[in-house]
């Protein structure tokens, strides 16, 4: 089982990116994904930037692939994916299907995110096809869809033409709109939002008047309120995911890769915090939190 | 420029059609369409029957088959496909690459419309969907006017826009706010804020809370109308407002774009509503028939009339309406 870190979604200072890169060199993460996918007003780092940390990575050993953006919108972020997808150097993580556009162009393999929809044997057949290399699912679907998924003959024939990667760790990046939330919540339009996300380095928290998290706020991005964290469900993936994704967070990132990798095999398990959820893979509401400790004592139990 | 509206039943159908829609919208039974609504909807001898009455008419009827098809139950969007096919309809409203592909080869006279439940925002993505034979494209409603005045002038394929009805504010097919709450998400079961987890309460006061799965979506005061629990626009706290953090409760009506989608060439004006009831079908299609009619006739001088207005603004979600992403200032 691989790890990634996947690109940091939130808007930080660009020091505060370039420190959060020399730590994941020196750790012993697989793969890093790099770039902005929210919004394309966010310029901290451009697009030389991250190549140079791409290649900085790389010499430490790290596998690198450039995330490009989610929602594209207009003729200047096509421009910029044009820059992405013709790095030469890295391969790319397709957040929307224009990217595929791009990238089959010059028939270059890529990274299916997981804001592509891909639900069914079929249209993940058409994509492998493509050249998806590695496919990172859904975040709405179940261990049980997976597999399922990956039992059908049609996959199983390109099964060793692609690997499959799961978001396990973060806030769910779940819905992305026209409209900047965070300016909103400053009660600034859009077109004046002067960047205000900058001060929220893990987005803005939104409650239900009766105190329950509900989302985070992240830009046009929509996160979930509470911390996806399959940290004690590793057992089960292995596989079924090659590589499990952890989404950068402000603090404690790489702590939590080390607990990642402690427990791939379910041996030093870690209670989840009373904000956190494993809801979807277990196919239930992404917002449930399941009680792992029945699921490990079977576990035990049967081995 | 065709007026598209929606039609959930029989009744509705004939509600669009003897109020001047050029072409309507219907969708099966069952989770391949994203209105998987208990009570809406056509089976296949029905879609028959719906077919003969929309052409008797000069008309055309599309079917949406526009969810993502399941591993297990792939066969139920390709039967939706042949049935579909075999009742003569005219156009397919499709999201997913697979039904695209299955469609494509399959029925390669057909007419494919790309559904807004794909998500295509940009040139390259409309680019990706040619290799299907796409006709034309819907539009999600997060691209301001400028944006979709730029695609036009862009890309070959037809376009068509949302021109009144429910505002979804987020890119479709790519939001899974719903299944967050839930566990039922337009993309899985082809209803978003699902009424089985809808739970009203009465409060001390009079008031009203609504829920959704448990989860508080607004408080009504006891003089407030209460709106339909739709998880994205309720009233939440972000710092120490409380507000409708992502949307209003309004409904999109692009009455005053309309000179401005017909000289960009806009090829379909989309009503949304096929949970709505045949009376409100038939007030909506009669309205914008006549504003379609008249800025047909003269673009230059077209205003909106104030008895159109006042018609769609008693047929709004909490009497609003707004223009939406395609208005900047909405952003």
């Amino acid at each position: 089982m691989k790890f990634s870190f996947g690109p940091i979604l939130y808007f930080w200072p660009k020091a505060q990116v370039e420190c959060f890169y020399e730590q994941v060199a020196s750790s012993d993460v697989d793969c890093v994904y790099l770039g902005e996918t929210v919004c394309s007003k966010r310029r901290e780092l451009k697009f030389e930037d991250y190549f140079r940390i791409a290649q900085t990575l790389r010499e430490a050993g790290k596998q690198v692939c450039l995330s490009s953006m989610t929602l594209l919108e207009a003729p200047s972020e096509l421009r910029e994916l044009r820059k992405y997808c013709d790095n030469g150097e890295f391969m790319v993580e397709a957040n929307d299907v224009g990217a595929i556009s791009f990238l089959h162009e010059n028939k270059l393999p890529f990274v299916g995110g997981s804001a592509l929809q891909i639900y069914n044997q079929h249209s993940l057949r058409k994509l492998v096809g493509m050249g998806m290399k590695r496919w990172v699912i859904p975040v709405e679907l179940s261990r049980d869809w997976l597999a399922e998924l990956l039992a059908e003959p049609l996959i199983e024939s390109v099964r060793d033409c692609f690997e499959t990667e799961l978001f396990a760790f973060g806030h769910l990046p779940l819905a992305w709109s026209g409209r900047c939330f965070t300016a909103r919540s400053e009660n600034r339009a859009k077109d004046q939002c002067e960047l205000c996300c900058i001060k929220y380095p893990e987005g803005r928290k939104v409650t239900s008047q009766d105190g329950t998290d509900v989302f985070v706020l992240n830009g046009i991005q929509t996160q979930s309120g509470t911390r996806y964290n399959l940290i004690n469900q590793l057992k089960g993936m292995h596989g079924l995911v090659d590589m499990v994704r952890l989404s950068p967070q402000a603090h404690d990132t790489m702590s939590w890769l080390r607990r990642f990798k402690m427990n791939q095999d379910g041996l030093q398990p870690y209670p989840l915090a009373r904000n956190e959820s494993n809801g979807y893979w277990l196919k239930l509401a992404g917002l449930v939190q399941a009680d792992e400790s029945k699921q490990t004592k079977v576990e035990k139990y049967e081995s | 420029m065709e007026l598209l509206c929606p039609a959930g039943s029989m009744p509705a159908l004939k509600a669009a059609l003897e109020n001047g829609a050029d072409a309507v919208y219907v969708g099966f039974k069952g989770e391949t369409n994203a209105r998987h609504f208990a009570g809406l909807n056509l089976d296949a001898a029905s879609l028959r029957e719906a077919a003969r009455l929309v052409h008797s008419y000069g008309k055309k009827i599309h079917v949406a088959i526009n969810t993502f098809a399941h591993v297990k139950t792939w066969d139920h969007w390709r039967q939706a496909v042949d049935d579909a096919a075999a009742a003569g309809v005219d156009v397919l409203i499709v999201a997913d690459i697979a039904v695209l592909a299955y469609a494509a080869e399959r029925y390669p006279k057909m007419e494919l419309h790309l559904s807004v439940q794909a998500s295509a925002t940009n040139a390259a993505a409309i680019d990706f969907y040619k290799q299907f034979g796409v006709k034309r494209v819907v539009l999600p409603r997060v691209l301001s006017m400028q944006q979709v005045r730029s695609l036009a002038r862009t890309t070959d394929v037809e376009l068509e826009v949302f021109a009144f009805g429910s505002l979804c504010i987020m890119a479709e097919g790519r939001c899974y706010l719903s299944s967050y709450m839930t566990g039922e998400s337009p993309n899985t079961a082809g209803a978003c804020s699902p009424a089985q987890y809808v739970r009203w309460d009465e409060t001390a006061d009079g008031g009203l809370e609504s829920r959704l799965n448990g989860i508080m979506i607004d408080r009504f005061a006891a003089d407030e109308t209460a709106g339909y629990p739709t998880l994205c626009k309720g009233r939440f706290q972000v710092g120490d407002a409380t507000y409708h953090a992502l949307e209003e409760p309004t409904s999109l009506n692009t009455l005053d774009l309309l000179p401005e989608l017909y000289r960009e060439g806009i090829a379909s004006l989309k009503i949304e509503g096929r949970q709505r009831s045949p009376a409100y079908v038939a007030q909506i299609t009669r309205v914008w028939r006549q504003a379609i009619d008249r800025v047909m006739q003269d673009p230059e001088h077209f205003t909106v009339q104030r008895d159109w207005n006042a018609v769609l603004a008693n047929l709004s979600e909490g009497s609003q309406t707004t223009l939406g992403a395609y208005h900047r200032k909405w952003k």
